[in-house]
């Protein structure tokens, strides 16, 4: 081989490169989307998913007993959830909750794809009501880059003020809305009108509106593509057993636009007629058809769109649709569940998430104790010749009354409790310290630690009220 | 270059190099030029109100007047105001009176830990254990008496228990003997306890004197602990032989409980009293 030859193929390799590189649109935000809607079946079901954030709105609003059923009371630091009250001692339960969660995302991930990004993300739903909004008061997308275009005039202005209007009030009411988990809602309305909420409040509320105004009005898929780690991690959760929306290249290509009057027999092209109606519908423009890439969100619009067009044009739906890789390329099977050792190992962990939280829940004590063994020193030789140890109790009171109760210690045979009849209040939501001394006569004592048992009992509304801890007593080394 | 760009529509900078390879010119996203420029405003923003620049000795203090040391003192004051409701009770009432209301002695546990982690724990430790040489806090075993007033005079007035140094009076074998009587939590076992006059300053049954600061010798609790590479048995031969702070022994115990009256102000002796009478032991 010469060396001319050797640099003029480099040099095509080069010429490539560059022109594919020439090709790459990477649309950071200058240029609008405007997607078109059109209806369909996924178009129904992202409706439907979008629809469970009504509770977001809703939620505050509901009253159990004499409170807001769901209520974060930071300030008091307590939960409520429905019929349970949460203190910060039990929130180990909130990261078994956050896990369950977390667990969740990757499990629908590895399954089928960005199925959160596509149908439950805020940022997704509130785009899309943005958008559906948009598309309510300037028109179908050929209309709005129109208008965009138009130079300024009293309907534009007009039309345009409406709409921002109307974003920004979703946006208030978002806010808002977000505050009322953590915030009595009445009350917050009446302190929002009244100027007396909280600048934690309206600092918030100011944020939220900010933030969705922004994100869902300006951002939309920016957000998606720049911002959102999540999108990122997702795009790495996928392999080729997923089920993700998908073109089937091996039935599309070559692509060609449908010729008048050529019989269906004599066709030589695939079944994509190039009519880009998958692209006009993407919220995020891109192109399905290049394959799986960082911009698609999986929301499955272009499915609804080609199917439409292949129903048109008399040919078979699902040439974009909910395929795995494997399927595709190398004409696999498609893998059973119970095959794929992704489902069982998250599975397990969701599982035992969930089984922490049943148990969490059902065993929330009403009446806690801890126990603190002093350190300094572990134990005093009385005069009498018994050990004693000492030790600080937290009696923690979930109840909302203050609750007389009392102590007793089970453990080393001739134990004695100071103060043994010493009735304390353990004051309601909160902790009460209590210093207790034990003493054991010393040659009872059969070795260094021995287990002791410490009991609070308190009377609430005629039923007794009981909690237990462990902790040791320490004697002389033997 | 620029009039003969030969890859014209791609957005390079006319950079060409080795025939083809060119910088193309690819700016951040506009809304990353807007938050570029939107974090520049700020920290000018920021400048202006809050102190910033490092001018000379002091730094510019920025418009709003705020400083950290405002802050902090601003927070201190706060805890001060917390504090003031239960400090004028304490100015008003005794030691005792203190230990026997349940929110001021609690009050004081919780405040007190300070005081008593600067000017006792370095001989008695933290938590009143004791040390070497120094007595335990946390036990029921009192030479000059458990009450919250005896706590209290130890701790304005000092104490010094004075014991000869019997070395010149008993023999080796006279010591041995009340050693061994001593550790098995029954001097008056050994006759010498009576003869030699022990029972002048540690009493008929051995239970010490409050009034003069004698041990308790029968509780099996000794106010001089063996040393390093010492058996407690050895350790009380040498107390009997060299006496505790007698001045003609130069082997003699050293045992002086410092007065704090002249350091701490009346409240801060009624707290600690109250602080080492709550470790478990006071009476």
């Amino acid at each position: 081989m010469s060396g001319n030859e050797n640099a003029a193929s480099k040099q095509s390799v080069m010429d490539d490169l560059y022109a594919e590189s020439a090709h790459l649109h990477i649309n950071t935000g200058e240029e609008t989307i405007h997607a078109k809607r059109m209806g369909g079946y996924w178009r129904n079901i992202k409706w439907l998913s979008a629809a469970a954030w009504i509770i977001f709105f809703i939620g505050p609003y509901f009253q159990w007993g004499e409170r807001q059923a769901v209520l974060f009371d930071i300030p008091n630091r307590q939960f409520h959830i429905l019929g349970v009250t949460i203190l910060p001692q039990d929130f180990w339960m909130l990261s078994l909750a956050l896990l369950f969660l977390a667990l969740l995302l990757a499990v629908a991930t590895a399954l089928a794809g960005r199925v959160y990004c596509g149908f439950f993300c805020f940022q997704t739903v509130w785009t899309d009501v943005f958008t559906w909004l948009e598309e309510k008061l300037e028109g179908k997308p050929a209309k709005r880059r129109k208008l965009e275009k138009a130079p300024l005039s009293l309907n534009k202005v007009s039309t345009k003020a409406t709409k921002h209007l109307i974003w920004l009030l979703i946006s208030v009411l978002t806010g808002i809305s977000f505050v009322a988990w953590f915030y009595d809602v009445f009350d917050l309305w009446r302190d929002l009108f009244t100027l007396q909420a909280s600048t934690v409040a309206y600092g918030t509320i100011a944020l939220f509106t900010a933030g969705t105004y922004v994100l869902a009005g300006y951002m939309r898929e920016q957000a998606c593509f720049w911002l959102c780690p999540y999108a990122r991690i997702q795009g790495v959760m996928i392999d080729k057993t997923t089920v993700v929306p998908s073109y089937d290249f091996h039935r599309g290509e070559p692509r060609g636009r449908i010729k008048k009057g050529q019989p269906e027999e004599e066709r030589t092209t695939g079944d994509c007629v190039d009519c880009k109606q998958c692209i006009a519908v993407c919220p995020t423009g891109v192109d399905i058809r290049h394959g799986q890439q960082e911009g698609c969100i999986m929301c499955a619009l272009c499915i609804d769109a080609c199917d439409e067009v292949m129903v048109k044009i008399g040919r078979p739906k699902g040439l974009i649709r909910y395929e795995s890789y494997d399927s595709l390329e190398a004409n696999k099977k498609p893998q059973p569940l119970y095959k794929r050792p992704r489902v069982w190992v998250y599975s397990a962990i969701m599982s035992l998430a969930l089984v922490g939280i049943a148990y969490g829940l059902t065993s929330l004590a009403p009446l806690e104790l801890k126990v603190i063994h002093e350190r300094q020193p572990l134990f005093v030789l009385q005069s009498d010749g018994s050990i004693q140890n000492k030790y600080i109790l937290k009696v923690l009171n979930k109840m909302t009354k203050d609750i007389a109760v009392t102590i007793s210690a089970k453990g080393p045979e001739g134990l004695v409790m100071v103060d043994k009849d010493l009735v304390t209040t353990a004051r309601h939501g909160k902790v009460t310290p209590r210093t207790v001394f034990i003493r054991v006569p010393k040659p009872l004592l059969a070795a260094e630690t021995t287990p002791i048992v410490f009991t609070v009992r308190g009377e609430y509304d005629n039923e007794m009220l009981e909690g237990i801890r462990e902790s040791v007593f320490i004697g002389p080394d033997r | 270059m620029a009039d003969n760009n030969p890859f014209p529509g791609e957005n390079n900078t006319g950079h060409i190099w080795d025939d083809n390879l060119r910088e193309l010119s690819n700016p951040p996203p506009r809304w990353w030029m807007i938050a570029f420029w939107a974090s520049i405003i700020w920290f000018i923003v920021y400048g202006v109100l809050y102190p910033m620049w490092p001018i000379g000795q002091e730094p510019t203090q920025g418009i709003m007047g705020w400083s950290q040391m405002d802050e902090y003192k601003a927070g201190v004051d706060e805890v001060e105001a917390v504090r003031a409701e239960f400090e004028t009770q304490i100015k008003g009432m005794t030691a005792k009176e203190i230990l026997a209301a349940p929110g001021l002695s609690q009050y004081t546990v919780a405040s007190a830990k300070v005081l008593f982690g600067d000017n006792c724990a370095p001989c008695h430790g933290g938590g009143g254990q004791g040390g070497p040489g120094y007595p335990v806090l946390a036990d029921d075993d009192w030479l000059f008496g458990g009450t919250i007033e005896n706590i209290q005079q130890t701790i304005s007035m000092g104490r010094k228990g004075i014991m000869t140094a019997h070395g010149k009076i008993l023999s080796d074998t006279e010591i041995d003997g009340m050693a061994d009587a001593i550790l098995a939590g029954d001097p008056m076992s050994d006759a010498n306890f009576t003869q030699k006059g022990c029972i002048a300053c540690h009493g008929m049954d051995g239970k010490g004197m409050a009034v003069l600061g004698s041990a308790n010798l029968t509780d099996g609790i000794y106010r001089f602990g063996p040393t390093e590479g010492e058996s407690q048995l050895e350790s009380i031969k040498n107390t009997i032989k060299y006496g505790v702070n007698d001045v003609t022994d130069p082997m003699t115990r050293e045992a002086v409980m410092p007065a704090f009256g002249g350091r701490l102000s009346e409240d801060d002796i009624k707290k600690l009293a109250v602080y080492v009478h709550k470790f478990g032991g006071g009476q």
